[in-house]
């Protein structure tokens, strides 16, 4: 798919070198011009269209080009900004602290940084498919403390930093790896209940997953904010980031469990039935025979929902969480940077696009590897 | 262990475990349902929260900015969750269209022989795909208050159509009798292609001639409105928007905020809608289309009986999961202040104090619409399983 660039492009072919004088193809067939009349001039209707579709790249790209990088002022403060007719990425210099990393204290930011090269860290750690051992669970566990420690701080001499100063990138990350790592074991033990021969579990497994994959995450994050509060008791209040957390695993969890379950659908009933006569009781059917399996022909399609989790988390800043997408919006609140939401927004738009693609290209990567192939 | 006991103790019968599973996981359930219930009810005595559905027949008293009834401060809050409703259904509708459109454009124009076309529509799908929804309708909004002038100096591409930082304006032609006869003549053109289907579908099982359906579809589905049209005296009036005081008057106006959202929902979900339109014609085997082709079938008869009826069994399944998505995604109009169902139940919330009703209503409008899709997913499977034979 990609590289059908190449396919045509002349390479000698060893047999026509054997038959003594050596006949060149056409210049037309060949190097860029072959390329071109391959790829774009095929057909009198496709050399139409790539007229088309240049004529417009030469009326927009241009202009665009004016805008974002002849015309623009790259740093300095906003007054340099102001009036000017090209784009203004001084927005990013003067602000990108905050938007990274919220009401973090200034001074304490280096660990809020560190904090996010762990979570970084360890989920590319995780990438690799020979790690997938049970040490790699004790890794995660320490590395979670780890992050606790040095966003929350209090010990080991470090100044405690509230959690409702933790905003920005770091909180965006926070949310989506904690909820990815509570919702994934959360989710396998839905989609065995769901699987399970015993009705009253399956019922309520079903009615859970068909409920929360119904309704939008928004209205969740609203119970979390508005509702939650009811259920508990007089005087115990949680604090907001860890209700929307709650919030997001109990979604993704549900997500999880559907494609946990078609994993679980593709093993042949033979392994169920070997491991039964091999004298295996559930759990140990379950843990070394039939979900190892199921696993990892559903990797993929989790991978897709992880995904789909790391962009939720922008819904956070409904309910006013300073996440990423919130840190940037309320800089854009602020006099000297008003009106130039379009930077701001194509600056984070970036991040997110930088980490969403990396997931997929892994995604794909591992896809090709299994061999799988299958995706939904 | 005694080999020869017959008789197994009561607690490895599996029957018996099971039960017992089954019952500690209930009672565990209801113990954490009543938990949560009396910690509720304590917490709504002691805030003198009133709880019940009672407040839905209470004055509203907020305006809302766009609806499609009537509506006013002084009408109950009940009418208020309608027009919510309405809106919602609104933007889902119209998305859905553009969406689909869209996206199998975009899935065909992937697949394209065409370097350049095949090369955009995959930037297309990768980018949009990979920004947060929520993120794409701030930033549309965004371009409709920032980037946009404001409607003295509208952009006027052409008579009929501004562009300012209070919406779209489009001309509309002027109210005549003769339009609501055109939308009569349009339900009754299509009326008549749903019979002339059947009979065209009934007349080739029997004899094997094949009616020109798409051709005669397209004919009368443009005839019939034009016609009725003409014959009316063709009135060709129309209302253009004009500058008046602050603002544009006349002609449909299409707001930032409905604007951005569907902008924002309609792009996010078509990247997707392309890529499963892509995956489904690429299911289809290639020995079909050759199949197909050496048995001298034309292109459209390939295309429309052997590819793609194939094709869309395996595309409308998550094809349907996405307009879902769309149709939830939409509740994101809280954040920009679209007044769709979530946002009008939101206010109402905040006014009221009954957070649970509120949240209740809200799970239950978009479970009904999950269900009632599922339903005609399950039919549509059902109709579109393999006959084996």
């Amino acid at each position: 798919m990609k590289n059908n660039e190449n396919s045509r492009t002349g390479k000698k072919s060893e047999s026509s070198l054997k038959s003594g004088e050596e006949i060149k193809p056409p210049i037309t067939e060949t190097g860029i011009i072959g390329w071109l009349k391959a790829n774009l001039f095929n057909s009198p209707l496709n050399t139409i269209i790539t007229i088309i579709i240049l004529f417009c790249f030469y009326k927009i790209i241009p202009p665009f080009v004016k805008w974002a990088f002849i015309d623009s002022v790259w740093y300095g403060p906003s007054s340099g900004c102001q009036g000017g007719s090209g784009a203004c990425w001084a927005y990013v210099p003067n602000n990108i602290r905050f938007v990274i990393f919220g009401l973090f204290p200034s001074g304490e930011q280096w660990r809020a940084l560190i904090a996010m090269l762990i979570m970084v860290a360890t989920v590319v750690y995780s990438g690799k498919r020979e790690r997938w051992k049970t040490s790699l669970i004790y890794v995660w566990l320490v590395n979670t403390i780890l992050v606790g420690i040095f966003l929350k701080g209090g010990i080991l001499g470090l100044e405690p930093v509230e959690s409702t100063k933790w905003g920005g990138l770091v909180l965006t990350m926070l949310l989506s790896v904690i909820g990815m790592t509570a919702a994934y074991p959360l989710g396998i033990v839905l989609a065995l209940a769901r699987r399970s021969k015993m009705p009253t579990i399956r019922t309520m497994a079903v009615v859970y997953i068909e409920m929360i994959r119904g309704v939008p995450l928004i209205s969740l994050l609203f119970m979390s904010a508005v509702m939650f509060p009811l259920f508990l008791p007089e005087g115990v209040t949680i604090n907001k980031i860890f209700r929307a957390q709650t919030a997001i695993i109990l979604f993704t969890a549900a997500y999880i469990a559907e494609v946990v379950r078609g994993g679980l659908q593709a093993i042949p009933k033979g392994q169920y039935e070997a491991a039964e006569s091999m004298g295996l009781n559930y759990f140990q059917m379950m843990r070394l025979v039939v979900l190892p399996q199921a696993l990892k022909i559903v990797i993929p399609p989790t991978v897709g929902v992880l995904i789909s989790a790391f962009k939720d988390t922008s819904l956070v800043a409904i309910i006013a969480l300073y996440d990423l997408l919130r840190t940037c919006q309320s800089t854009l609140s602020d006099p000297r940077w008003m009106g130039f939401s379009t930077e701001a927004y194509i600056f984070i738009a970036l991040i997110y696009f930088i980490f969403c693609y990396a997931m997929a290209s892994y995604s794909r990567k591992l896809e090709d590897e299994l061999g799988a192939g299958k995706s939904y | 262990m005694d080999g020869n006991k017959i008789k197994e103790p009561i607690w490895t019968n599996a029957t018996f475990r099971s039960v017992i599973y089954q019952v500690a996981a209930m009672s565990m359930v209801a113990l954490a349902g009543y938990y949560l219930f009396s910690n509720t009810q304590a917490n709504l005595a002691k805030q003198s929260i009133a709880t019940g559905f009672g407040f839905l027949t209470r004055e509203s008293s907020f305006e809302i900015g766009e609806s499609m009834i009537s509506f006013s401060s002084s009408d109950t809050y009940l009418k208020a969750l309608a027009v919510g409703a309405l809106n919602t259904i609104k933007v889902s509708f119209i998305g859905i269209i553009l969406t689909v459109a869209i996206g199998i454009f975009m899935g065909i124009a992937r697949l394209s022989t065409n370097w350049l076309v095949s090369r955009l529509a995959a930037i297309y799908i990768e980018v949009l795909q990979d920004i947060p929804v929520l993120l794409q309708l701030f930033f549309w909004y965004g371009i409709f208050n920032n980037v946009l002038p404001s409607p003295r100096q509208a952009i006027i591409p052409m008579e009929g159509i501004v562009l300012c930082n209070r919406g779209a304006y489009f001309a509309t032609p002027v109210e005549h009798p003769v339009f609501t006869w055109v939308w009569y003549s349009l339900i009754l053109a299509v009326i008549i292609i749903f019979f002339l289907r059947r009979w065209a579908k009934k007349r080739q099982e029997e004899t094997g001639k094949i009616f020109p359906l798409i051709t005669a579809s397209t004919i009368i589905i443009l005839a019939f409105p034009l016609i009725t049209w003409v014959i009316g005296g063709a009135p060709t009036e129309m209302e253009i928007p004009t500058l008046r005081g602050f603002n544009f008057q006349g002609g449909y106006n299409i707001s930032p905020e409905f604007g951005s959202l569907l902008l924002g929902l309609v792009l996010y979900t078509s990247a997707f809608v392309a890529e499963i339109v892509r995956a489904g014609i690429q299911s289809i085997d290639k020995g079909q289309r050759e199949a197909a082709e050496s048995l001298g079938m034309k292109p459209l008869f390939v295309m429309n009986l052997v590819i793609l009826p194939q094709a869309l069994r395996v595309i409308i399944p998550p094809l349907t999961s996405q307009l879902l998505n769309l149709t939830k995604n939409s509740s994101l109009a809280v954040a920009i202040g679209y007044p769709d169902f979530v946002s009008i139940s939101n206010t109402t919330i905040s006014q009221t104090g009954q957070a649970i009703e509120g949240v209740a209503l809200i799970m239950i409008m978009y479970l009904t619409i999950s269900l009632i899709t599922s339903l005609f997913m399950n039919w549509y499977n059902h109709k579109m399983a393999l006959v084996e034979r």
